[in-house]
């Protein structure tokens, strides 16, 4: 079923808030598109919209934390990342306090609205900070899992949501482990780190490929930080090339997280699909990845032209 | 001499100590607000050494993180915390250039950034309206640090959300880094933006004791709104040289300089 992680998200905070009461939600007038909605009707004296005034909320559910709650802060990526960023640095990752920062519209996925709405760059400027953890959730059972995880932590993390729909990879029953990679096809030759939606686009591509022959491993990587080293490392050493899927720019995101670990213990050639460096446009979301290069065709092509 | 002018000397003194030390900090808004900070910790705020590390107490932000040594120097002249003031700002001490809430009981908030204090400040006053915890939480805030725009966010939500349980002391120093703040960026008029943004206001000479514990008094009396005490004060107040001097905002003095302050506030 294709639902948005944005969906799973509001979901899972909505069951969350109405058992535990240390949960505040707070918003800056995107109720319902980043779908904390769900929370407000469950529990509206513990959800709170501060408006458009995301830096403020941002320093505000420090405070709430600094008291003893746990809060779960929501608005567009771009904006719970990019403009409040040094809030998040400073009020929330550098004390060390229980927030949880909840971006959906991540990625290009905001399609026509356009650059100005849309987060690429958000993995990159949220794992540089330190301490700050960084989940990129594929698909609506993953999200819950991983909202249910970090209700627990006690410690700041980011969370990176989507607004699209988006199939299933896992079903019901899955589990979070936040320190395991997922390896979603036992493949040989190649191997793809994808996260995100682009989960989904790699699958699509092994259908593909397998027609013509290809079989690559294909891993998710939801905890781009802190990242499963070992798992990852176990990835490099056993395939011949590595490529690296994500709806973010190229430079700072999941490509250069699995590069860092290459780079300190197995050095290898890697390739990152991603944006390249540069802004996307308004279009209708599919365009859009098929304009960018980052539909299953894409991955396709990538493999072929590393193997041959 | 009452007690309390006792303690205003000698946190004015460890101010001075620290900075010199350190050949770094702020000394000149520390000095400013010195009194307001004396009366809220030692007669004020229901702080002691036995509930420190609790929630269950008025809590304080310096949203103007650099008046730290101010901070670091009440909380040790009320017996308050353990630490060791000397180290202000040395290598491997808990005594940042700008405070750690995770390094100093009593520092309830991590500051130094303009802007943030009062944002995470607002976030614990609505905190504990919900947890129904009686306790108050204060701010000090900067004047210059008022054309941070994200102060005017936190005063409208403060306001929205009825936060009778914020107390917020500006201490009106008129002097920021590059000069006079009405010349640099002016953010006045102070009164009327805050009553225009929905908040009691109380107007006082921030070096006033009775004034100022006459402000914290009708701050805790006044229902339905936070409250802004707009202090007026003098930056460096206490050091001669130091008075209303832009450029004791973020030097240390010589040991000539230590020596000469030290002695004027010993006289006074």
């Amino acid at each position: 079923m294709a639902v948005a992680t944005r969906t799973a998200y509001g979901e899972a905070l909505a069951e969350l808030i109405k058992t535990n009461e240390k949960i505040v939600v707070l918003d800056a007038d995107l109720t319902k598109s980043t779908k904390t909605n769900a929370a407000q009707t469950a529990c509206p004296e513990r959800h709170y919209n501060m408006g458009i005034a995301e830096a403020n909320m941002t320093s505000v559910a420090a405070g709430f934390a600094a008291n003893g709650y746990t809060a779960f802060a929501s608005t567009f990526a771009m904006f719970a990342t990019g403009r409040s960023w040094e809030q998040v640095r400073n009020s929330i990752a550098y004390p060390q306090l229980d927030v949880k920062i909840c971006g959906t519209h991540s990625g290009i996925a905001v399609g026509e609205d356009g650059v100005s709405h849309q987060a690429i760059e958000d993995i990159a400027i949220m794992r540089v900070i330190p301490g700050m953890e960084v989940y990129s959730p594929c698909d609506q059972w993953q999200t819950r899992e991983v909202i249910k995880y970090v209700a627990t932590t006690g410690k700041p993390c980011y969370v990176r949501l989507g607004r699209a729909n988006v199939e299933d990879v896992y079903t019901a029953d899955y589990k979070f482990d936040p320190t395991k990679i997922s390896v979603l096809n036992e493949g040989k030759d190649v191997a793809i780190f994808a996260t995100g939606l682009m989960v989904q686009k790699s699958m699509e591509a092994l259908e593909l490929l397998k027609a013509e022959g290809f079989n690559p491993t294909i891993v998710n990587v939801c905890s781009i930080k802190p990242l499963d080293e070992d798992g990852v490392l176990e990835v490099l050493k056993n395939h011949k090339h590595i490529i690296t899927v994500e709806e973010h720019n190229v430079i700072g995101g999941l490509g250069s997280a699995i590069s860092d670990v290459s780079v300190k213990s197995y050095p290898k050639l890697i390739t990152k699909i991603g944006l390249q460096d540069h802004f996307a446009e308004s279009a209708e979301f599919n365009q859009l990845l098929d304009k960018y290069g980052l539909d299953a065709k894409a991955i396709v092509k990538a493999v072929k032209e590393i193997v041959k | 001499m009452e007690k309390l002018q006792t303690h205003t000397k000698n946190i004015r003194k460890n101010i001075i100590k620290m900075v010199h030390n350190a050949k770094s900090g702020h000394i000149g808004g520390a000095l400013s607000a010195t009194e307001l900070m004396t009366v809220l910790y030692f007669e004020e705020a229901n702080i002691t050494a036995e509930n420190i590390k609790s929630n269950d107490r008025d809590k304080v932000v310096f949203s103007k993180g650099h008046a730290s040594a101010l901070l670091y120097s009440v909380l040790s002249e009320a017996k308050l915390t353990d630490i060791d003031v000397m180290t202000y700002r040395l290598i491997n001490s808990k005594l940042q250039g700008h405070p750690n809430m995770n390094y100093v009981d009593g520092v309830d908030m991590s500051t130094g950034s303009l802007g943030q204090g009062i944002s995470a400040a607002v976030g614990m006053a609505m905190a504990n309206k919900l947890s129904k915890n009686d306790n108050r939480i204060y701010v000090l805030l900067g004047d210059g640090e008022t054309e941070e725009g994200q102060v005017w966010e936190a005063a409208m939500a403060a306001s929205h959300y009825n936060l009778d349980n914020l107390c917020v002391v500006l201490d009106n120093n008129n002097l920021q880094i590059d000069g006079d703040i009405c010349k640099v960026m002016n953010p006045k008029p102070l009164d009327e933006k805050f009553k225009a943004f929905g908040w009691n206001l109380v107007e006082i000479d921030g070096h006033n004791l009775d004034e100022i514990r006459a402000a914290y008094k009708e701050a805790r009396e006044f229902k339905g709104k936070p409250t802004l005490i707009l202090a007026h004060t003098v930056k460096g107040k206490g050091v001669s040289f130091m008075e209303n001097q832009a450029g004791w905002h973020g030097i240390a003095p010589s040991d000539e300089q230590l020596e000469q302050a030290l002695k004027e506030l010993e006289a006074e």
